[in-house]
């Protein structure tokens, strides 16, 4: 097998794909929370995405990520046998994994890849876990059963009501509160808009919450500072002290502000990518 | 009576007007004819001063002689006994404060252009073809080992005479193309890209292992990597961007040099949208830094089409660290040097995106601990600069991926790796050498750093081996 090759590729859901890579260096070496850094192409961007899953004895990491800008069109172009230009990692601190009790681990649409991992390591420590799920509409909830797999408890929501409970994460976790649930920790990870919410929730509820930060990076390892956040008003580069925070501490707005910052570049650079018609599968 | 002193000879460039809408490289570099009449200004000093004012002692009455002769081919030879990286240092080496500086006829003014004719030498021989580059004479084999951790100056240095004393090296880089500071920082109208990348091709030929993608301290921390080798070298750079800590400094539009830097050279981003990776165009361009790095983020954000670039330092033009020549050619190419002005917060528009500079007026006070005269704010001074765009370029601190990583390995306080003049650090087995030690610097005198500890490195894993 050759570096950094696909191995196998499968469709989750629209615009949703999972590739298992061989990358035995990083497969050995990742722990939950940890991300990678690749390149498809040689005029092609560096961007992070949080390993999903790795497997040491195949020498074989996941990688799940949604379609939204020319790096993942490129990516979800590859074909098994193909190969990333670069792949680089693993990156950042591994998420702090010990027996806290009951954790609500809150996912939101493509958030749930990175969350998967954590909560392996989470049920492995002995924590008993409730999941709460969500996604716009049923076709593009992700890794629901791996999810239940590892849960003591499993809530859907989708915001068209398609399945689960029609609505947002938050009114499942305000009603998990209400009806007493004792919750020593909450991991929340999906779009910055969804854990802002989570976060202003739980910060009512004095519930601890961590997050994981998705922003702006190029090489992923505190050389550039692209990816500074405000953590209680102190910056931070996500890529080395993060990419896990106090989800009460972070400066949500900045961060969703800088997300947006290259918003018309990459319209420019997705449309040109997308003529390219190597057509997924 | 003394013979009378030619003046030095010019050497051909690209005119700011043209310059300015591109990426080539500004200097044409000299023909054959003009190194031959350069050559010839040298005085052969009997005890030349410009050897020790080189950092790697290169023998440079003997290469000018052999150019002077026209015998190019004996010049770069004889560079290369000592420096294997000649395309690199004429271009990029502070001469006019080393070999130039001690020079007899610097008294003049006109110092012998030892840095032109160094790279005239280099680009003669690049100009023949790769196959035809004459490769240094390596000791047989000796079946040690060494990693070296960063392709940059220092490590390629190291990785360099180790390889042609017979050791087995294998360079570790975190990014995916060799080359460090030389590639990721200085931009291709300084030093093109595709020089630094046939020099890592020779070391390759020597039989040093170039291994991309690879994170010591992340992939491999450096005690793993000493279960496999005998040795290992730190030549991490001076890998992390400072920041002014003042208000507004988060706003979009506002970049390190280094991240800047990062997307216009290593990822190519003036070709966007050619090439994947976006920078933003900015209109009116603060750059605040006096360094050859604020230098070229200047120059860099002029051919990225800014209408004005400001470049705003605290203190004034004589204080500036950067090299007279790049603030010279800066300066051809248009940029305004506001001097003695502090940025002390930054405003945004609604999108959250930069739109003002709040500046103060600063005075000269009493010299600091770098014997510069301190910069002191002159109270209620405070004006605001219209800017979509700023890019941070006072300095780089030391990156805590290999100390952090790396027990028992002694850093300073400000996290750079403690080492002695030959790089040996608290750890056996491990050297450091370059910026990661000595805080941000030179490229010659990171490869100095590196040309030391490979000396080191070498009898501390004979001695090993003999014990």
């Amino acid at each position: 097998m050759k570096a950094f090759q696909v191995v196998k590729k499968e469709h989750l859901s629209e615009q949703v794909w999972r590739m298992k890579i061989f990358a035995p260096h990083i497969a050995k070496k990742h722990k939950a929370g940890q991300f990678v850094i690749l390149r498809v192409e040689e005029k092609g961007e560096r961007i992070p995405l949080t390993v999903a899953d790795s497997d040491s004895k195949a020498g074989v990491i996941t990688l799940i990520f949604q379609v939204v800008g020319a790096t993942t069109h490129k990516l979800s172009c590859l074909k098994e046998g193909d190969c990333l230009r670069d792949l680089v990692g693993p990156l950042g601190t591994p998420t702090h994994i010990e027996k806290y009790g009951s954790v609500v681990a809150v996912g939101g649409g493509i958030g749930i890849a990175p969350l998967y991992p954590i909560v392996k390591a989470l049920k492995a420590a002995g924590n008993r876990l409730i999941g709460i799920l969500g996604a716009r509409t049923k076709s593009l909830l992700i890794l629901e059963e791996e999810m239940r797999a590892l849960m003591d408890e499993t809530l859907i929501s989708t915001d068209d009501g398609s399945y689960g409970e029609r609505g947002v994460v938050t009114d499942v976790l305000k009603r998990l509160k209400e009806r007493g649930e004792k919750i020593d920790l909450v991991i929340a990870i999906g779009p910055a808009i969804m854990m802002k919410f989570v976060c202003a929730l739980t910060a009512e509820y004095k519930l601890p919450t961590l997050v994981s930060l998705n922003p702006i990076m190029v090489d992923g390892t505190g050389m550039c500072g692209a990816c500074r956040v405000e953590i209680g008003g102190e910056t931070k580069f996500a890529c080395v002290d993060g990419p896990e925070f106090d989800g009460h501490k972070v400066n949500w707005d900045l961060l969703m502000k800088r997300l947006r910052f290259y918003n018309e570049q990459e319209k420019v650079s997705y449309e040109l990518a997308k003529k390219c018609t190597c057509g997924g599968d | 009576m003394a013979k009378k002193i030619e003046p030095r000879v010019p050497m051909p460039e690209q005119s700011p007007k043209e310059r300015i809408r591109n990426f080539n490289e500004v200097p044409y570099g000299y023909t054959p004819e003009m190194a031959k009449k350069e050559a010839s200004r040298c005085l052969q000093c009997k005890k030349p001063k410009c050897v020790s004012g080189c950092p790697v002692e290169i023998n440079i009455p003997s290469f000018i002689g052999l150019v002077k002769e026209g015998d190019f081919g004996g010049a770069i030879k004889k560079i290369k006994e000592t420096n294997l990286l000649p395309a690199i240092c004429g271009r990029v080496c502070p001469q006019e404060t080393q070999c130039e500086e001690v020079c007899v006829l610097a008294k003049n003014g006109q110092p012998v252009a030892i840095g032109r004719l160094e790279r005239f030498c280099a680009d003669w021989e690049r100009s023949l073809g790769e196959e035809k580059i004459s490769l240094p004479k390596c000791a047989p084999p000796t079946g040690k080992k060494v990693a070296v951790v960063g392709a940059g100056p220092a490590g390629l240095t190291v990785a360099s005479d180790l390889a042609k004393l017979g050791h087995k090296v294998t360079i570790f880089e975190a990014l995916h193309k060799p080359g460090g500071v030389l590639v990721y920082g200085i931009p291709e109208f300084r030093l093109p890209k595709e020089i630094v990348f046939a020099e890592v091709r020779i070391l390759q030929k020597l039989g040093v292992e170039l291994i991309t993608n690879y994170i010591v301290g992340k992939t491999e921390t450096v005690d793993e990597l000493l279960e496999r080798y005998d040795a290992v070298f730190i030549g991490t750079g001076a890998g992390a961007p400072a920041f002014m800590r003042i208000p507004g400094e988060n706003l979009g539009g506002i970049y390190s040099a280094n991240e800047y830097l990062t997307r216009s050279n290593l990822m190519k981003a003036y070709l966007f949208p050619e090439t994947d990776t976006p920078i933003h165009r900015g209109k009116v361009v603060a750059v605040i830094g006096g360094g050859n790095v604020a230098m070229d983020s200047a120059r860099t954000a002029l051919r990225l089409g800014a209408e004005r670039v400001l470049l705003i330092y605290r203190r004034t033009r004589e204080e500036m660290p950067a090299r007279a020549e790049e603030v010279h050619h800066a300066e051809e190419e248009g940029v305004e040097f506001h001097f003695l002005t502090n940025p002390v917060r930054y405003h945004g528009d609604e999108k959250g995106n930069v739109k003002e500079m709040e500046c103060l007026k600063m005075r000269l006070g009493e010299p600091d601990s770098s014997g510069r005269p301190r910069p002191v704010p002159i109270e209620n001074s405070n004006f605001r600069l219209s800017v979509d765009t700023v890019i941070v370029a006072i300095g780089n601190l030391a990156n805590p991926i290999v100390p952090k990583s790396t027990p028992n390995l002694t850093v300073n306080k400000n996290g750079n790796i403690v080492a002695d003049e030959d790089g040996r650090t608290s750890r056996e087995g491990v050297f450091a050498g370059g910026d990661i030690v000595t805080g941000a610097a030179t490229v010659i005198s990171a490869m100095g750093a590196g040309r030391r500890a490979a000396r080191a490195i070498h009898s501390y894993i004979m001695e090993k081996s003999s014990r």
